[in-house]
């Protein structure tokens, strides 16, 4: 496994509880033990948990694992016919099945002195900067934006928040939730400013393309991030976007791709699909590893993705593909109270379910459906309040 | 063997849930509840399928 984080180590385990005595080396360019990154923008950023409440597994739990385990130290080339892994040390480590999950890293701004958070170490620096009358400006109010921006809110920083599209996060949840979610920044006297473009990072803030200098002390740049592919480049693995696998989540041969990295072909909704979700890493590294090990009995890999979100008071959750959703219709609670459930169409089928304040019961009925392909006719009554009508 | 879950951790994804129903279930915040911290043998696997996908790594599996 190259990759040393929640889908590399749920591959590892997978392996072993499945019977694989033989080497497992787990390769990772991070010098930390595998550790959870969701509590980075909350608990840790909030100063709330100290870093090592963060391990993914005790060292008890790791060491009865048997890895050959090589932290500090990065993957700098596959080759395929050969079936080796160089390493930044020099070495090279051979296999006979490889599970590539080295993750995304985040996308920057020209300039620099920008925080970005993606690692612990991103997380300490940026927490050791906050505090009351500090002021921020976040840099996207995507999902990992929101979320740290509503913390450092609730540090007493000045917190602005520049988003280039009309709604924030529209694309991903529609219009109506999504302004919902900005009226949560807004209410609380976070500058949400919508429709600007950030071009760049100076030493006094954030100059937009306008020619704007928006000032702040400290600049969290949360533009959405790019795959650790580089790697990869000349070994004959198709990249695009992630490492390019079919729906068993293979690569090439006894070559799979599991977590943020992954692009496969997700039968249950019929597309390409790469997710940046926590659970999706395990899931994904689970299958690329039971796939790799008994390749006469593999399965397609046929989730529905499910990511939660916390900002502020509210925990948002959702199931399904919701992105390139034609369609959303609020089909329980209220939308205006921030208690509901929200469905999402695309094509003909339910593709998703997203909810705010709901009990689970509530959202696994909507999980069931999507996981069984329901038809939006079947699943959603026809008198459901369309959102923002 | 014996479940241990540490519900500070937990971020109510259900997946426990999912994966063994006879061992986990949620309160009315989506927070995981134990309904067997001893579960029986058989319920093993699916304990250690939940402990795999719990996104919060909030579930352990103890020797007593
Ligand atoms: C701050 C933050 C908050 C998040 N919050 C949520 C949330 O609330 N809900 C949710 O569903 N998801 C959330 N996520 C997403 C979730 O954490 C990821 O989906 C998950 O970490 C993906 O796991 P992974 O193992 O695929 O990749 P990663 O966690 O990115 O791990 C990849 C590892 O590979 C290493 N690596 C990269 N290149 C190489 C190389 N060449 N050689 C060796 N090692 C290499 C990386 O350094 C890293 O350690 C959040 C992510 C972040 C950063
Ligand atoms: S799987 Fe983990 S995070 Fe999800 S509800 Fe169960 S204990 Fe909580």
């Amino acid at each position: 496994m190259v990759g040393a984080s929640a889908a590399g180590l749920a591959a590892a385990e997978t392996l072993r509880r499945e019977g694989y005595d033989g080497t497992l080396t787990l390769v990772g360019d991070e010098p930390q033990a595998p550790y959870d990154r969701p509590p980075l923008s909350k608990q840790v950023l909030a100063a709330q948990w100290q870093p090592a409440r963060l391990a993914l597994r005790p060292p008890a739990d790791l060491a009865a694992l048997d890895l050959d385990l090589r932290l500090g130290v990065a993957a700098t080339g596959l080759e395929l016919t050969e079936r080796t892994v160089r390493l930044a040390d020099g070495t090279e480590v051979p296999y006979d099945g490889l599970i590539v999950a080295t993750g995304v890293r985040p996308r920057r701004l020209p300039g620099a002195g920008a925080h970005v958070l993606r690692t612990l170490d991103d997380a300490l620096v940026l927490r050791d900067r906050l505090g009351p009358g500090v002021r921020l400006v976040v840099v996207g109010a995507g999902f990992l934006g929101a979320e740290a921006a509503a913390v450092a809110w609730r540090l007493g920083a000045k917190v602005t928040l520049l988003e280039p599209a009309a709604v924030p996060l529209a694309h991903a949840v529609g219009a109506e939730v999504g302004a919902l979610l900005a009226r949560a920044h807004v209410e609380r006297g976070v500058d949400l400013r919508c429709g600007v473009t950030a071009s760049e990072v100076t030493e006094d803030g954030v100059r937009l393309a306008d020619g704007e200098l928006v000032e702040s002390d400290e600049v969290l740049v949360a533009v959405g991030s790019q795959p650790n592919t580089e790697w990869l480049e000349g070994s004959g693995l198709a990249v695009g976007d992630g490492v390019v696998c079919d729906e068993y989540c293979e690569a090439a041969r006894n070559v799979y791709a599991a977590g943020d990295v992954a692009r496969w072909h997700n039968p249950l909704f019929g597309t390409s699909m790469r997710i940046e979700h926590r659970t999706n890493a395990a899931e994904q590294g689970m299958a690329a590893a039971r796939n790799l090990l008994r390749p006469d009995t593999r399965k397609p890999f046929a989730p529905v993705p499910y990511f939660w979100s916390d900002q502020y008071d509210m925990k948002i959750q959702a199931y399904g593909y919701l992105r390139g959703h034609d369609e959303v219709a609020v089909v329980d609670g209220d939308l205006a109270e921030g208690r509901f459930v929200a469905a999402y169409r695309t094509g003909g089928g339910l593709s998703g379910a997203l909810a705010v304040g709901m009990p689970p019961r509530v959202l696994r009925v909507w999980r069931q459906a999507i996981a069984a392909g329901a038809a939006w006719g079947e699943a959603v009554r026809t008198d459901a309040t369309v959102a923002g009508a | 063997m014996k479940v241990e879950l540490e519900a500070d951790k937990c971020v109510a994804s259900g997946q426990c849930v999912l994966a063994a129903m006879d061992v986990f279930d949620q309160d009315d915040d989506g927070i995981a509840i134990l309904l067997e911290d001893e579960p029986a043998p058989e319920l093993l696997d699916d304990v250690k399928e939940a402990i795999a996908v719990c996104p919060a790594a909030a579930i352990r599996l103890v020797e007593q």
